[in-house]
């Protein structure tokens, strides 16, 4: 029987993004911002909430115009568009918040060449109409964002003793700096996939009660 | 599946038209954002520069900026720089001048920049025309270990080098009488030298370096301007006739 | 070291603030073609070539929208300009080297969604280089990124005979063992200072 195209929303659109098709922790795409912006909470959730900004706008409209991109031309397309939102992303932050935008640094220009975003016009709004692109990507931002803030908290409380700016533990926490920065943060996302795996792999585990079969997973991009 | 499935090739013109429609939507946006978002934009440029100069020469509560090129000192205006970031001006000098509500002088505040730890240490420097000493600093930007470098922001013994730093010029008001140097911690002894923090020499020594080649490049250069800069109605923005005439 | 030198420059960007170790920048690539030496010096080979194209042109670039004040579209210049670069240099690898094509296969389009290059040609004009400059930083960069490139895939290759548990094959382990390498190129820090 051949495969119909599902035009229909249903919860899986929303919750593909959040779980099982995570863009960070399950398709590993988009590393650069998650490591380099994690090193706080405010400064993860911001960068989650401005990918977002841009996969929806640029996925929206691409989905729109879909059917009247040619073939050819169509990643130049993509690409003109999610680098005018995410100019239009960056003068925002700035007229809204200096200070977060030089926190955030050149990482907020650097949305564009996130492979979440082109991969998504690329697999799915340019063959969706608009309403199901628009929920998959909220839910593929929302994963995004929920990735980051996973780091961005243990970064954060680990390095820093704080959560959002506001201490949790008293002042004879030693911080352990190292947390903050970049080998800290290559390290808990190692240790976060490492925790996702097994919990795959306990699920996997539990539904066959026949060993043997253990999941090899390459972790290509 | 699309009704037109159809797998010839689609024309160049197509092609062209759908570029150039998506890449003048695209401009058009753009520029609509640029517009709406530059007030604001300047405006939070503006606050945060005033914070930082404010915070390094207290008592003071209005500014103005000047600019020394080619010899002659003009009120530089930021509105007419086309850039918001730092354009390398070959000579150009720039300098904040901060009054009291009387317009009476009470400092200069100018930015310098030297290589810490991880990157550049940008910061701006508080100068008293009345003792020619430096009278505090105030970090720009930087990213220094937290918990490490970032001492130099709060830790009180580190600060209280700058109470009065010693900056005064020579007697051809040429150059800086004696360079502004960073030393081992616990071994200050002159009025120029910068007591580091231990544990942070790098990023201390990048403060030092900052704040004695900042002065170095601009100190001598402004000598001739002072009496000029005292009050704030005087016409500053007519070249002076300095003797000087030292680059 | 004068922090504008040539020199510092290039060994900023080649071992202080490397650029995949320290910037977080280049990672796809960098997780993902790692797993073997040759493909691995290929990638490195491919992105650096990228690196100094895009490098050299996004200066010219950037010196044509000052002039006409218009920056708010540097970075949509800047990327079509680094896909146009991808393009051309894939086009000459098919040309003089089809092994080599072959080899590294989807990875070379995937070059222009490498945060390095866009990086490089964003911190390049953030930073206010001139042109001798801005191609010391952009070989610095290549340099550094086929640096860590290859000490990731030589630690990789290593790793296919080690006995490593189920869970932690494939990113995890990779990105421990980044964090390693990350931790020792720490040790940079204030060189040339």
């Amino acid at each position: 029987m051949p495969i119909k195209k599902d035009n229909s929303i249903t919860a899986d659109t929303f919750l593909d993004g959040i779980w099982k098709e995570n863009p960070v922790f399950v398709m590993l795409l988009g590393m650069c911002p998650v490591l380099a912006v994690t090193n706080s909470v405010s400064n993860a959730l911001a960068m989650g909430l401005a990918t977002t900004f841009v996969l929806l706008c640029s996925s929206g409209l691409i989905s729109l115009l879909r059917h009247l991109i040619p073939k050819e031309v169509r990643i130049a397309t993509y690409i003109v568009i999610i680098a005018t939102f995410v100019t239009i992303t960056d003068y925002v932050i700035q007229a809204v918040s200096l200070e977060l935008y030089n926190a955030l640094g050149a990482f907020i220009q650097l949305i564009v060449v996130n492979c979440m975003i082109l991969g998504r016009a690329e697999a799915y709004a340019s063959k969706h109409h608009l309403l199901k692109t628009i929920v998959n990507s909220l839910g593929m931002g929302l994963g995004f964002t929920f990735a980051l803030l996973c780091l961005g908290s243990v970064r954060e409380l680990l390095g820093n003793g704080s959560l959002l700016g506001y201490a949790i533990f008293g002042d004879s926490f030693q911080p352990w700096v190292v947390m903050v920065l970049p080998p800290g943060g290559f390290i808990v996302l190692g240790a976060w996939l490492l925790l996702f795996n097994w919990l795959k792999e306990r699920k996997i585990n539990n539904t066959q009660h026949s060993s043997n079969t253990f999941v090899k997973n390459k972790g290509v991009v | 599946m699309n009704q037109h499935h159809s797998p010839q090739r689609a024309s160049s013109l197509s092609m062209i038209i759908t570029l150039g429609v998506v890449a003048m939507l695209s401009g058009l946006l753009v520029v609509l954002t640029w517009q709406l978002t530059l007030a604001p934009i300047q405006e939070n440029q503006r606050i945060m520069i005033e914070k930082a100069i404010f915070q390094v020469i207290p008592k003071a509560t209005q500014r103005r900026t000047y600019q020394i090129k080619n010899n002659s000192l003009t009120a530089y205006d930021s509105h007419k720089s086309n850039t918001g970031k730092n354009k390398k001006n070959n000579s150009a000098l720039l300098f904040y001048a901060a009054y009291d509500d009387q317009g009476q002088l009470k400092g200069i505040a100018a930015e310098a920049a030297a290589q810490g730890y991880a990157d550049m240490v940008r910061l701006l420097y508080g100068y008293d025309p009345q003792c020619q000493c430096i009278r505090g600093f105030s970090v720009i930007k930087m990213t220094e270990t937290p918990g490490l470098g970032d001492k130099i922001l709060t830790d009180q013994a580190f600060l209280s080098n700058f109470s009065a730093l010693d900056a005064r010029l020579d007697k051809a008001h040429n150059t800086l009488a004696h360079r502004i140097v960073t030393v081992k911690h616990g071994s200050k002894k002159q009025a120029w030298e910068i007591d580091a923090i231990s544990g942070a020499t790098i990023t201390s020594k990048a403060v030092g370096k900052a704040i004695n080649q900042g002065a170095e490049q601009l100190l001598p250069r402004l000598y001739p301007y002072l009496s000029q800069l005292q009050t704030l109605n005087a016409s500053t923005t007519k070249p002076s006739h300095n003797k000087k005439g030292k680059q | 070291m004068p922090v504008d030198s040539i020199s510092f420059i290039f060994l900023n960007a080649f071992l202080i603030n490397n650029f995949v170790l320290a910037m977080f920048l280049g990672l796809c690539p960098f997780l993902g073609v790692s797993g073997k030496l040759n493909t691995a010096w290929s990638m490195g080979l491919a992105t650096s070539l990228v690196m100094l194209i895009s490098s050299l042109s996004a200066y010219f670039i950037n010196e044509l929208l000052v002039y006409f004040q218009i920056e708010f579209l540097r970075l949509i210049c800047y990327i079509a300009v680094i896909a146009s670069a991808v393009q051309l240099v894939e086009m000459s690898m098919k040309k003089f080297s089809p092994l080599l094509f072959k080899a590294l296969g989807i990875f070379l389009p995937l070059i222009t969604t490498n945060c390095a290059i866009l990086g490089l040609a964003l911190f390049q004009t953030n930073k206010n280089y001139d042109l001798a400059q801005s191609l010391a930083y952009s070989t610095g960069a290549g340099a550094g990124f086929i640096l860590a490139i290859m000490l990731m895939a030589g630690l990789r290759e290593k790793l296919e005979l080690a006995n490593i548990p189920n869970t932690s094959q494939g990113a995890a382990i990779s990105l421990m063992l980044a964090g390693i390498l990350s931790l020792i190129f720490m040790g940079f820090a204030g060189l040339g200072g």
